[in-house]
C-alpha cells in the first residue's frame, strides 16, 4: 500500500473517532450543566469539558464565555476551530476523498453523507433540533462509519491502518477525560454521596459505560472502580487496555514477518495496562499514570510514521 | 423593423428534422426515429411528477457518491455537480458500428503519425504535412525523437469528440489524445440510469459499457516495458485532489484495483520508477498519467512544478517505464493538426476516412484567412491550442466588438486560429425548466489501444448544451451530460 494512503486511512479513523469523542464530552457536559449539583456550577462543568478537550488556545484567545452557547459553538460547527466536530468530519472526509480507490463505496458514501449534512447545518437549525439530538446523531454516524468499514471493506492493511487511528485516538481521549475528571473531583466531599453519583456517573456516560459499570461491579459508583473500568478492564471497549490490545493486534497483522519498533512500543504499553493493579496505580498517583500512557501513545504515533510512512 | 430570421432547422435525434419553434408540433405528431421507440413509449406512459422525483433522486445519488468536478478559477476545493439529464441519447447498432470502425481507423492513423514524426518523418518527405508545421508547434517534443515506445503505441486512451449534423453524417470535431477525461461520467450515468429506470433499459436492449475499466487495465498491462519481470504493476497518476477530474482518477484506480499515486508517492532510483509503500519501495511498470507533459518531471520540464517525479523522463527514455499516453501526443491533437487527419488516414492506411472532419479553414493559409475575415459572423473561430471552450468566437452569437477583437487576433497570429462553419448540431430531447425541449449534443467515445489492437466500448459521454439554442457543451461552460445507449443489433 502507498504510504500516503496508509496515512490517509489512519487519519480518517482518528478524525471520525475524535468527532465522536467531542460529541460525548459535550453531550454529558450539557446534561450536567442542567443539574444543579452540589459543588458544581454550569461554568465549572464547561471548564471541565474544556480541560478534557485539551484547553485549546484558540478558544481562550477569542475571549469567549464559559457557557453553553460559546463552548458548544466552538466545538460543534465552527469550521475555523480545529477542535470542532465539523472540522474533524471535514478532515476525515478530505482524507477519505484521497482513498476512493481503497475504501468501499458504502464507506465513502457514509462519510460523505455525514459531511454534507454537517456542511448544510447552521447554528439556528442546530439549536432548533436540540444539542442532545445532534450529539446522538454524531455518535450514530461514527458508529455507522465503524460498522460500515467493518462490514464492507477487506480486512487487510487498509482496515488495520483505519483501526489504528480509531483506537489510538480513543485511548488518548479516554486518558485525558479521566485525568481531568479525577483532578477536578478529587477534592469532592465524600459525604455527599449524591454528588459522587452524578459526577462520576457523567464520566461513565461519556464512555458509554454507565450500564457496563453496574454489570461489572453490582455496586454503587466509586471513583476507584470508575478508574479501573476505564483503564484496566479488557472487556470495556473504551478502556485504555482494550484500545492497547486492539492496537497490538492490528500492528501484528500489519507487520507480518517484520519486527517493528512500533510493535515493541505497543507491546510495552499493552503490558503496562495488562499487568497494572488499580490500587497500586491510585496510590502512586493516577495523574502520573495517565500522563505516562498519553506520552506512550504519542511516541507510538511517531514510531508508526517511522515504520510505515518513511520506509524509503 | 426587420423580422427576426426564421429559426434554423436541425436534426433532433428523436423526432427528426425540426426547429426550436416547431419542436412541440413535431412531438405532437407522434413520429419518432426508430432507435427512440422505447424512449417514446416511456415518456408517454410516465407522468411529469414521476420524472421530477426521479430527477431529484438522480441528483441525490450524484451528490452522495461525490461525482463532482472542481471548476478552474473557483475557490480551491469547490465541488460542483455536472447536471445530468435523465433522457438518454440513443444510437442504433448500425450507426454505432460505423462510428466505431471510423474511430479505430482514425486512432490507428494518429498513432502511426506520432511514431513517424518522432522517427523518419516520412509524412513530411511525402509532403503531406509541411515540416514547418511540426517545427513551429510547441507541442512537438524534440526530445521524443528516436525514442521507442512499446508497440509503437503513443495514444493508449483517446477521447474523440463527434457531432452529428444530418441523418447519416457524423463529423469529428476534435481529437483528445493527451489526457481525455469524462469516461467516469459515461460509467456513472449508466449506473444511475439502470438504477432509476430498469424497465425501459431492459426493453430497449442496451449494450453494456461496464467492462471499460477491465479493458483499460488489459490495455495498460499490455504495454509494460519488455524488461518487466512478472506481472506488470500499473498505477494511475493524479495531480491531486484539487484537479478538476480528481473524482475520475480515484474512480479509475478503484475500478482497476491499482494504486492512485501522486508525484510525491513516486521516486526514481537506478533507472526505475518506484512507489513509496508501507512495505518499502515497489517497482512501477506502467503509469496511466492524468497529468500533462509539462508537469511530469521538474528536472526535464517545468522546474516549478511540484506535481511530477524528478528523473522520470530519463527512465522513460531508457525504456524503464511506460507512460500512457506517451509524451508528445499533443502535436497530433491540437487544432492546427486537425485539418491534416483525413490525409493522414489516406497516407498511412491507404483507406478512405470513415469519419470526416468538419470543413475547416486554416488562417495560416492566405486564401482561407481572407475568407474567414470576410465571414466572421457566420463562422466559429477556435484557437489552435486552446481547450475547454475558452477563447473561441461563435460568429452568429457574437457582438461587433468581439468580431473586431478576433479580426485583430487572427491578423496578428494567423497560425493561432482555425475557423469552421457554424454547424447545425443534432439535438436530443432534454428536461429543462419549461418541460421537454431539444438541446444540442455531442458525443465523446473512448478508444483504448494496446498491443492487441483497439477496443471501443459501445457508448461514450454525451454532453448537452443546456441553454436554449446554445452549441457549447463543455461542462466548464454550463453543459450537462446524458447516458448514451447503443442498442444491440
Amino acid at each position: 500500500m502507498l504510504s500516503r494512503t496508509a496515512d490517509n486511512l489512519y487519519w480518517t479513523g482518528r478524525y471520525m473517532e475524535r468527532a465522536e469523542n467531542l460529541a460525548r464530552v459535550l453531550d454529558v457536559s450539557s446534561r450536567n450543566a442542567l443539574l444543579d449539583l452540589a459543588g458544581s456550577s454550569p461554568e465549572s462543568e464547561w471548564r471541565d469539558a474544556l480541560a478534557s478537550l485539551g484547553n485549546p488556545p484558540q478558544f481562550t484567545a477569542r475571549d469567549q464565555k464559559l457557557d453553553e452557547v460559546d463552548v458548544t459553538r466552538f466545538f460543534t460547527l465552527d469550521i475555523e476551530s480545529p477542535c470542532s466536530i465539523k472540522f474533524c468530519v471535514h478532515a476525515a472526509r478530505e482524507n477519505a476523498r484521497a482513498l476512493r480507490a481503497v475504501i468501499s463505496t458504502e464507506m465513502w458514501e457514509s462519510i460523505n453523507t455525514t459531511w454534507l449534512a454537517l456542511r448544510d447545518l447552521d447554528e439556528t437549525s442546530l439549536r432548533a433540533r436540540g444539542l442532545r439530538e445532534f450529539f446522538d446523531w454524531v455518535k450514530d454516524r461514527s458508529h455507522l462509519f465503524r460498522g460500515v468499514s467493518h462490514g464492507t471493506t477487506l480486512h487487510d492493511d487498509a482496515f488495520h491502518f483505519l483501526r489504528l487511528g480509531t483506537f489510538l485516538e480513543r485511548a488518548d481521549s479516554t486518558a485525558r477525560l479521566l485525568d481531568t475528571k479525577y483532578q477536578a473531583l478529587a477534592g469532592m466531599d465524600a459525604e455527599a454521596a449524591g454528588a459522587t453519583y452524578y459526577a462520576w456517573g457523567a464520566v461513565l456516560r461519556q464512555a458509554s459505560a454507565f450500564r457496563a459499570y453496574h454489570q461489572t461491579y453490582h455496586d454503587v459508583i466509586t471513583p476507584p472502580r470508575v478508574a479501573e473500568l476505564l483503564t484496566l478492564r479488557l472487556e470495556m471497549p473504551r478502556s485504555l487496555r482494550f484500545c492497547a490490545n486492539q492496537v497490538v493486534e492490528h500492528l501484528d497483522s500489519l507487520a507480518g514477518t517484520r519486527d517493528l519498533e512500533a510493535q515493541r512500543l505497543a507491546g510495552e504499553l499493552h503490558a503496562r495496562l495488562r499487568f497494572a493493579r488499580i490500587d497500586r496505580v491510585l496510590s502512586q498517583g493516577l495523574h502520573d499514570f495517565l500522563n505516562e500512557v498519553t506520552q506512550r501513545i504519542t511516541d507510538l504515533s511517531t514510531q508508526l510514521a517511522q515504520d510505515f510512512l518513511m520506509t524509503v | 423593423m426587420t423580422t427576426p430570421p426564421a429559426a434554423p432547422p436541425f436534426l433532433d435525434e428523436m423526432y427528426g428534422l425540426c426547429t426550436l419553434d416547431d419542436f412541440a408540433g413535431r412531438r405532437a405528431s407522434g413520429q419518432v426515429r426508430a432507435p427512440y421507440r422505447h424512449i417514446d413509449e416511456w415518456l408517454r406512459s410516465t407522468d411529469q411528477a414521476d420524472f421530477a422525483s426521479k430527477r431529484e433522486e438522480a441528483d441525490l445519488i450524484f451528490r452522495r457518491v461525490g461525482i463532482t468536478f472542481n471548476v478552474y478559477g473557483d475557490n480551491a476545493g469547490t465541488e460542483r455537480l455536472i447536471p445530468f439529464d435523465i433522457i438518454p441519447r440513443v444510437l442504433a447498432a448500425d450507426e454505432w458500428s460505423r462510428l466505431a470502425a471510423g474511430l479505430v481507423q482514425r486512432v490507428k492513423a494518429l498513432n502511426m503519425f506520432l511514431h513517424d514524426i518522432y522517427h523518419g518523418q516520412d509524412v513530411v518527405r511525402a509532403g503531406v504535412v509541411p515540416e514547418a508545421h511540426l517545427l513551429r508547434n510547441s507541442l512537438f517534443r524534440p526530445e521524443m525523437k528516436g525514442v521507442d515506445v512499446p508497440g509503437n503505441i503513443y495514444v493508449h486512451i483517446a477521447g474523440i469528440d463527434i457531432v452529428r449534423v444530418e441523418e447519416g453524417t457524423f463529423y469529428v470535431l476534435e481529437d483528445n489524445l493527451r489526457t481525455p477525461s469524462g469516461v467516469s461520467y459515461m460509467l456513472q450515468n449508466r449506473a444511475v440510469m439502470m438504477r432509476l429506470f430498469p424497465q425501459v433499459f431492459a426493453r430497449a436492449r442496451v449494450a453494456p459499457v461496464d467492462h471499460y475499466c477491465q479493458e483499460l487495465l488489459r490495455c495498460l498491462r499490455s504495454v509494460a516495458p519488455a524488461s518487466t519481470e512478472g506481472e506488470p504493476t500499473v498505477v494511475v497518476m493524479t495531480p491531486g485532489p484539487y484537479n478538476s477530474a480528481y473524482f475520475e482518477h480515484t474512480f479509475l484506480a478503484e475500478q482497476m484495483g491499482v494504486e492512485l499515486a501522486e508525484g510525491q508517492d513516486l521516486f526514481v532510483r537506478d533507472n526505475a520508477v518506484y512507489m513509496r509503500t508501507t512495505l518499502g519501495p515497489r517497482r512501477v511498470d506502467v503509469i496511466y498519467r492524468r497529468i500533462d507533459d509539462d508537469s511530469l518531471d521538474p528536472l526535464a520540464f517545468r522546474p516549478d512544478s511540484m506535481l511530477g517525479v524528478p528523473g522520470l523522463l530519463s527512465v522513460y527514455h531508457n525504456g524503464g517505464v511506460t507512460l500512457a499516453n506517451a509524451i508528445g501526443t499533443g502535436v497530433a491533437d491540437d487544432k492546427s493538426s486537425y485539418p491534416y487527419v483525413p490525409d493522414l488516414i489516406k497516407f498511412y492506411l491507404g483507406e478512405t476516412p470513415i469519419l470526416g472532419n468538419v470543413p475547416t479553414y486554416r488562417c495560416s493559409i492566405d486564401s482561407d484567412r481572407a475568407y474567414v475575415l470576410e465571414h466572421l459572423p457566420e463562422l466559429v473561430v477556435k484557437q489552435t491550442q486552446g481547450s475547454g471552450g475558452y477563447g473561441m468566437l461563435i460568429g452568429p452569437r457574437s457582438t461587433r466588438e468581439e468580431q473586431a477583437k478576433f479580426r485583430a487576433l487572427i491578423t496578428a497570429h494567423p497560425d493561432g486560429y482555425i475557423a469552421q462553419p457554424t454547424l447545425a448540431l443534432s439535438s436530443c430531447p432534454t428536461f429543462v425548466e419549461e418541460g421537454i425541449a431539444p438541446r444540442h449534443i455531442d458525443l465523446r467515445p473512448f478508444i483504448l489501444t494496446g498491443q492487441n489492437g483497439s477496443v471501443v466500448v459501445p457508448g461514450g459521454l454525451t454532453r448537452v448544451a443546456l441553454s436554449r439554442g446554445s452549441l457549447v457543451v463543455n461542462s466548464s461552460q454550463g453543459g450537462g451530460t446524458k447516458d448514451t445507449w447503443v442498442l444491440r443489433p
